[in-house]
């Protein structure tokens, strides 16, 4: 029992202190292949540390919501990760606490004070930035339901431990038509919901053409530091959820030994930098859709999801 | 073995149900070309997988004509036949916009299930489950991109998918057919290719568009 709460916060310390690395990879990498030099993949635990260290200016004309936001955003991570199998194969402590469903539920709830913050200031590309994530958040909402249904309905539950299990256990589980299908919507989403470059470009300055960045502009000091800390917690979260849960759920810790669990965090390390290879590499060969094709992009990533659950609920 | 056989081909099945809702979708004319190779790869393979699984040799010899018909020889004919229809990069038209499109593909998926169901009791033969509703949607979706397409080429394309998803349904219900019914198809797979190709080729000097949605009236004179 007390192993399983310190392996479950040592989960949680993973995720935080890696994060910005996972984040300043992503950088460094997309850099060099455009035959950049390209900031240190440290980068970004410095720009943290700076913001940390600078004052924090307010308008004094918004509201506390302003103010709670960046706190709000940096825990919606946190609890997510205490949910999902990040180095462990058997639940642990607080692994019953939510299911799929809850964790979906608290990244909502970041995103929608995230979008009210934006508001709060009367800054207009906030405002702008909030409607047009609100605009491509209902367009990937029904993915995720249906994705979230044909998940937990072909591995009997909603507790992403248990999810994780069944696509193991027989192995011809993996190839499922429903799986392969589903983890191509997911990937979708993923680049919708992380606000990545056929729907939005993360690296952009320019405020018309903004959709995720535009809504933490007003930040300075602390409250920056942490909505950008939160930002790239957001992403390793969903690319560790998407790794360990769907695409490749081997590699796990299945004892309660140190060394396994140490094992198990060099191999999801090495998981995600794959990933985040892949993500690289389509983020640098497409360009940035136009606002009104990306309905195009998530109806394709909806009706991928439909089939997937067509395909299962017709009982192959 | 058999467990993995299944799911494989339950896992082509999928793909190749997808492949054909993104013909449906897709806007450039190289990716519908080369989305239709998929397809036709795809049959190939669940062709050689069922005929693993039943120990039936014909099938082994169905996907080999599939590759060199489909995979090769298609391809290769529209491209000697209408390059500059193939290689223009531009968009093509649609006569409805593509989230619409593919939501009308789902429901046409979701058809084909309801209507291979009382099909599926009637015929207990071990892949009909996965074959039978995912051919008959490539074939409702094939027919449905030669409807909702505004270009000749595309039409094609979509003519071709509809053939696709005739001999996915097939190769489950009779995994005996000889050869030589697939050798006929496949021949005239080609030999529909190299007309409408050809006769594209001829719209287009005479007319300058092959946009069948526009050519509404006969031109009497020259």
């Amino acid at each position: 029992m007390f192993e399983h709460v310190v392996y479950n916060l040592a989960q949680v310390l993973f995720v935080v202190a890696l994060a910005p690395l996972a984040q300043g990879l992503v950088g460094r990498l997309k850099e060099k292949i455009q035959s950049k030099q390209g900031p240190s993949v440290l980068q970004p635990y410095r720009d943290i540390w700076k913001l940390l260290h600078k004052e924090e200016v307010i308008s004094e004309h918004s509201t506390w919501i302003f103010r709670f936001t960046p706190y709000l955003v940096f825990a919606a991570p946190i609890f997510v990760t205490l949910l999902i199998p990040v180095l462990t194969r058997y639940p642990l402590f607080f692994a019953f606490m939510g299911d799929m469903l809850g964790g979906g539920f608290v990244l909502a709830l970041a995103g929608f004070f995230t979008a009210l913050a934006a508001i709060d200031t009367a800054n207009p590309y906030g405002a702008m930035g909030a409607s047009r994530t609100r605009m491509v958040g209902f367009l990937a909402e029904p993915v995720f339901m249906v994705v979230f249904f044909t998940v937990s309905f072909v591995a009997g539950s909603t507790i992403p431990y248990i999810v994780q299990a069944h696509w193991v256990n027989p192995p011809s589980n993996f190839f499922e038509p429903a799986h392969v299908l589903l983890l191509l919507a997911f990937l979708m989403l993923i680049l919708a919901e992380d606000a990545r470059l056929p729907v939005d470009s993360p690296s952009g300055h320019f405020e018309l053409a903004m959709i995720g960045a535009s809504k933490s502009l007003e930040y300075s000091g602390r409250g920056a530091a942490l909505m950008k800390w939160a930002g790239s917690m957001k992403l390793l979260v969903l690319v560790i959820i998407y790794l360990n849960v769907l695409v490749t759920p081997w590699g796990l810790a299945s004892g309660t030994g140190v060394s396994e669990i140490a094992m198990a965090a060099l191999w999801v390390a090495l998981k995600v930098i794959g990933f985040l290879l892949v993500l690289v590499y389509i983020e640098s060969s497409l360009a940035k859709l136009r606002l009104f094709r990306i309905t195009e992009f998530l109806g394709a990533a909806f009706v991928t999801s439909v089939v997937a659950m067509v395909t299962r609920l017709a009982g192959v | 073995m058999l467990v993995w056989l299944h799911s494989f081909e339950a896992l082509i099945a999928g793909l190749f149900l997808l492949v054909a809702i993104g013909i449906v979708a897709i806007r450039q004319m190289q990716a519908l070309l080369r989305l239709f190779v998929i397809q036709s790869l795809l049959l190939a393979s669940g062709a050689t997988l069922i005929s693993l699984a039943t120990g039936s040799p014909h099938l082994l010899g169905v996907a080999a004509v599939t590759v060199i018909a489909k995979v090769a020889m298609v391809p290769w004919l529209l491209r000697r036949t209408v390059r500059r229809e193939l290689y223009g990069r531009r968009e093509v038209v649609q006569v409805l916009n593509v989230p619409s499109a593919l939501l009308i593909a789902a429901a046409l998926s979701l058809l084909a299930y309801l209507v291979a169901g009382p099909l599926i009791e009637a015929a207990p033969v071990p892949f009909v489950r996965t074959q039978l509703p995912i051919g008959i949607a490539g074939i409702l979706l094939g027919g449905y991109t030669v409807t909702v397409r505004r270009e000749a080429l595309a039409q094609l394309v979509g003519l071709l998918a509809l053939e696709n998803g005739v001999f996915f349904a097939a190769l489950a219900i009779a995994p005996d057919l000889s050869v030589l019914a697939e050798l006929a198809a496949a021949f005239d797979v080609v030999v529909v290719t190299l007309v409408v190709g050809l006769l594209t080729r001829r719209i287009h000097e005479r007319v300058g568009d092959t946009s069948v949605g526009v050519l509404a009236a006969l031109r009497e004179s020259d």
